[in-house]
């Protein structure tokens, strides 16, 4: 049957737009109407389809909802009296809704309704019926899903109404959508020239799922014969295929970049406050991971509160939490700059083993008062959702977020550094303590609040971790080994060379990724720094002077 | 007592008390605890239970470790935080021995293929486990592969002269490089698990009782060769280099000495030590898995080389020793508090013991003989 079935539904659907576009919805008489539904619900097979063709013929606003409901099989008919409704569930069984009249009819028990049959093959039909009605919905974001529909179904019966909506649609992007939808339903046509159209149409767009429709023409079966069987189209579907598998190469490895920049981010993050304990002050802080764990702990604590007292504000509990964060991690560096750090100054590799000692320390603190299982911290709505580009990148705005802090982040501390009198001192000390000191400068204090300073910044990292990462008692030791090797391969006592070192590093790891595999890219970074160091002992960007040697 | 610059002085007098004292112990030890675990009938008080012949023997292992770490710490300068990359090597060169000794008898009962290549679906050997079925080659790799890597390694750094910090954390670099490397399957090193599973060496069965005697008695003598290597490396000339190094790296450049060579040949002495007791290690405690690469565990040999005092070789053994046994009583008395003790441990002898045990307790013991005479003197008039 199809094909007269189907050329049935084109005139349907072209007189369905004809009647649409001069405006005047054409309703039928309603007594029309509930027998076509009858129909549709009691009928034979062939009767069933031509009930969907002559309902979507009315134009009627109530067919959409029928058609959904013979998709879906909830359309019913009841049992006492024939009446045809549309049933959804209902704890006591099936609440009804006439099909016709849109009337509550209450809620029955399920044996008091049959449910109208309806075989893949009518739903799909229904399906693509609602598919050609949503083409000329007045909201565009309707219409530009319906086009998606109609694109990914590649349904012939939809091409007219796709004609039809093309002429009349003013908004760009849905115009496109449908071009796209219609170009894929033409390349099945029987027209050799249709179709060659179709592929040039195709191969201007950037997509893989056209790329595997284009290449699953070229495809040769077993006995030599293409799918596609006209030479000139084949060799027009070459050539768009090529171009946009060039395309996707690009893109591909600009997703790659973007990842390899957020992976930078993050690194930058969790080094940057290492690159002033460590990097300015010349301490090995190996408990500086446990200041980010802090910082996300923080964070964690920070959003209790909210969820407890005030859970309407909960999107800004992220904001709070940086601050507290800073504080938090902050106060715990100073606490321990004066109770350990001051009396280990000039012996670096000492400092390794006590602060380790301490980040075991904090560690064990954390798992006792918080437990060993991670921590769950929520996401405001605000960091929700993803960009997603055409060529199958998405973008979330979570790491979108993450990068654009660390680059405030670090914005903020070449300020402090280059414009505040804390900073200054800072630089004085770093570079001469004795003559600090006998310019007035307390050494102690300035010791202290540097300490503190980059301890705060690591808590800070830790409110954006604890946004892509799991907060559990580990959290820091994931990052420590990765935040020293970017500092040292930066070249330490220089925040350029760290944020140059971050952004390398996360780069080099993504885009080896693929080739090489997650781990073993790893690895190849690993050698790869230590392979560098030995050329450039003192890391990408050197410091040059008498600082050098002390 | 002669110095040591006057004429040949047996070696016995040229050691310090401490290292006679540990030679004592260690050496007696490797004859005793085999008699009394052996000879002596299980009820007698003096009896030594099996388990802990293997549970010394694995302290005597750690012990070997923290000797070579004291040796580039202690006497040379260079802190590594990688030295456990070294004695996981040795440990794995050991494992693939013993992984080649079970033969057929492994759970899929394949004559050459271990029972995780098997698993893996792999039809042949990959060609670097050939010749691990020889004893002698295996344990000339024991020492030859932490050696190579050991000698690559220094060879790049110490030429372009990177020391210090730099140097320390490019080694935890190269460890979690290894461990990130050991993790994988396609390795041909049994991935996640390790290699385990081991049932006899040399014909002699692992679990036996005999076996583990003869192994605590294999690790002992270890740790006293190992001691005494270092100890007469560090007596000679060579030896005297080696810690003007660590006090004036660039004086000892400018009076003419080829620094790199002097740093090279003790870190490559270093990694085969910790390679030899990696592999005595192993069949003790019956697996080898890449957590032994963790940087975390090359930083704990620090500690115990810090505990017991740097520079003193007989001293680390005893700070390996000392922090293992605590680690043992406390994490199965109170595994909560152990990571709190270790952290306080570390913390407490920076600031109080910056010299450990061994070393403390020799200014005590000089101070208070300094205490006892000066009295004495004080009376003659």
């Amino acid at each position: 049957m199809p094909v007269s079935g189907l050329r049935a539904v084109f005139v349907c659907v072209v007189f369905v737009f004809a009647a649409l576009a001069a405006a005047a919805p054409s309703r039928a008489q309603d007594g029309d109407f509930a027998a076509l539904v009858a129909q549709l619900a009691v009928g034979a097979f062939e009767e069933k389809v031509a009930a969907i063709e002559a309902l979507v013929a009315t134009g009627d606003p109530r067919v959409q909802a029928i058609l959904e409901a013979v998709a879906d099989r909830n359309l019913y008919v009841r049992e006492a009296d024939g009446l045809v409704a549309i049933g959804a569930d209902h704890p006591d069984g099936l609440s009804l809704t006439d099909a016709v009249t849109g009337d509550d009819l209450g809620v029955v028990a399920s044996r008091d309704v049959d449910r109208v049959r309806a075989n893949n093959r009518l739903r799909r039909l229904a399906g693509s019926a609602i598919g050609t009605l949503t083409l000329m919905n007045p909201d565009p974001a309707v219409r530009l899903a319906a086009a998606e529909a109609v694109f990914r179904s590649q349904d012939a019966s939809a091409l007219s109404a796709l004609d039809q909506a093309l002429a009349e649609e003013t908004d760009d992007a849905v115009r496109q959508a449908m071009a796209k939808a219609r170009a894929a339903i033409l390349l099945d046509s029987d027209d050799p020239a249709a179709r060659l159209q179709a592929v040039e149409t195709l191969g201007a767009l950037t997509d893989p799922e056209i790329r595997s429709m284009l290449a699953a023409m070229l495809r040769q079966s077993n006995d030599g014969s293409f799918q596609e069987t006209d030479e000139a189209v084949r060799a027009a579907a070459g050539e768009a295929l090529d171009a946009i598998e060039g395309r996707l190469a690009t893109w591909r490895v600009a997703g790659y970049v973007y990842q390899g920049i957020s992976l930078g981010s993050v690194l930058l993050l969790a080094a940057i406050g290492l690159a002033i304990t460590f990097g300015v002050m010349g301490v090995i802080n190996m408990a500086h991971g446990e200041m980010v764990m802090l910082g996300a702990y923080t964070t964690y604590v920070v959003q209790q509160i909210f969820r407890d007292l005030a859970p309407g504000l909960f999107d800004v509990s992220l904001l709070v939490a940086i601050p507290a964060a800073f504080l938090v991690a902050g106060l715990a560096g100073i606490a321990i700059e004066r109770g350990i750090i001051r009396f280990l100054y000039g012996r670096p590799l000492e400092t390794l083993l006590a602060t380790w000692g301490l980040s075991l320390i904090l560690q064990q603190l954390v798992r006792t008062v918080f437990g060993p299982t991670n921590r769950e911290v929520g996401s405001p709505s605000w960091m929700q959702g993803a960009i997603e580009t055409t060529a199958g990148i998405t973008l979330t705005y979570n790491r979108l977020y993450i990068i654009l802090f660390s680059l405030i982040v670090f914005a903020g501390l070449i300020f402090v550094l280059r414009r505040t009198a804390l900073g200054l001192q800072m630089r004085a000390v770093t570079q001469n303590r004795q003559m600090a000191r006998a310019m007035g400068i307390r050494t102690d204090r300035v010791d202290a609040l540097t300490f503190g300073l980059g301890s705060g910044i690591a808590g800070m990292a830790g409110v954006a971790l604890s946004q892509i990462d799991n907060v559990s008692p580990n959290l820091g030791q994931s990052y420590i080994i990765d935040s020293f090797l970017v500092v040292v391969f930066g070249g330490v006592g220089n925040l350029w060379g760290t944020l140059a070192g971050a952004f390398s590093l996360g780069i080099a790891n993504k885009l080896l990724e693929p080739y090489a595999g997650a781990v073993l890219g790893k690895i190849l970074v690993l050698v790869a720094i230590i392979l560098f160091i030995q050329k450039r002992p003192r890391g990408l960007v050197a410091l040059k002077g008498r600082a050098v040697e002390g | 007592m002669p110095s040591p610059r006057t004429g040949y002085v047996p070696i016995l007098l040229r050691l310090d008390p401490g290292g006679v004292v540990l030679l004592a112990i260690v050496l007696g030890a490797a004859v005793l605890v085999p008699v009394l675990n052996l000879a002596v009938p299980p009820d007698s008080p003096f009896h030594v239970p099996s388990y802990l012949v293997s549970l010394w023997g694995k302290y005597l292992c750690f012990a070997l470790l923290a000797v070579s770490v004291d040796l580039v710490w202690g006497y040379c300068g260079i802190l590594s935080l990688g030295h456990g990359a070294f004695f996981a090597l040795g440990g794995y060169a050991m494992g693939m021995h013993l992984m080649r000794q079970i033969g057929d008898r492994g759970v899929y009962g394949h004559p050459v293929l271990p029972d995780f290549m098997v698993f893996l679906d792999w039809d042949r050997l990959p060609w670097y486990w050939h010749g691990f079925d020889s004893f002698a080659f295996a344990m000339m790799m024991v020492l030859l592969v932490p050696g190579t890597l050991a000698f690559v390694f220094g060879w790049l750094a110490f030429r372009s002269r990177v020391g210090g910090v730099y140097l320390s954390i490019i080694s935890q670099a190269m460890t979690y490089a290894l461990m990130l490397a050991f993790f994988r399957n396609d390795m041909g090193f049994g991935g996640n698990n390790g290699l385990t599973d081991f049932k006899d060496l040399l014909g002699f069965d692992l679990q036996a009782d005999g076996t583990r005697a003869a192994l605590f008695a294999a690790s002992a003598l270890a740790l006293a060769l190992g001691y005494l290597v270092c100890r007469l490396m560090m007596l000679s000339k060579f030896g005297r280099v080696v810690m003007a190094v660590r006090d004036g790296e660039s004086r000892t450049r400018f009076l003419g000495y080829r620094v790199e060579y002097y740093k090279l040949v003790v870190w490559v002495v270093s990694a085969m030590l910790a390679g030899l007791a990696g592999a005595l290690y192993v069949p003790q405690v019956g697996i080898i898995n890449p957590g032994e690469f963790s940087p975390a565990n090359s930083i704990e040999i620090i500690v115990w080389v810090a505990v017991g005092g740097r520079g003193t070789l007989y001293g680390a053994a005893l700070g390996g020793v000392l922090v293992n046994y605590a680690k043992t009583y406390f994490t199965g008395a109170a595994p909560e508090i152990w990571l709190f003790l270790l952290g306080g441990l570390f913390i407490a002898v920076t600031l109080f013991l910056p010299k450990g045990i061994v070393g403390t307790a020799a200014d005590g013991w000089r101070s208070l003989r300094r205490r006892i005479r000066a009295p004495a003197r004080g009376t003659v008039p």
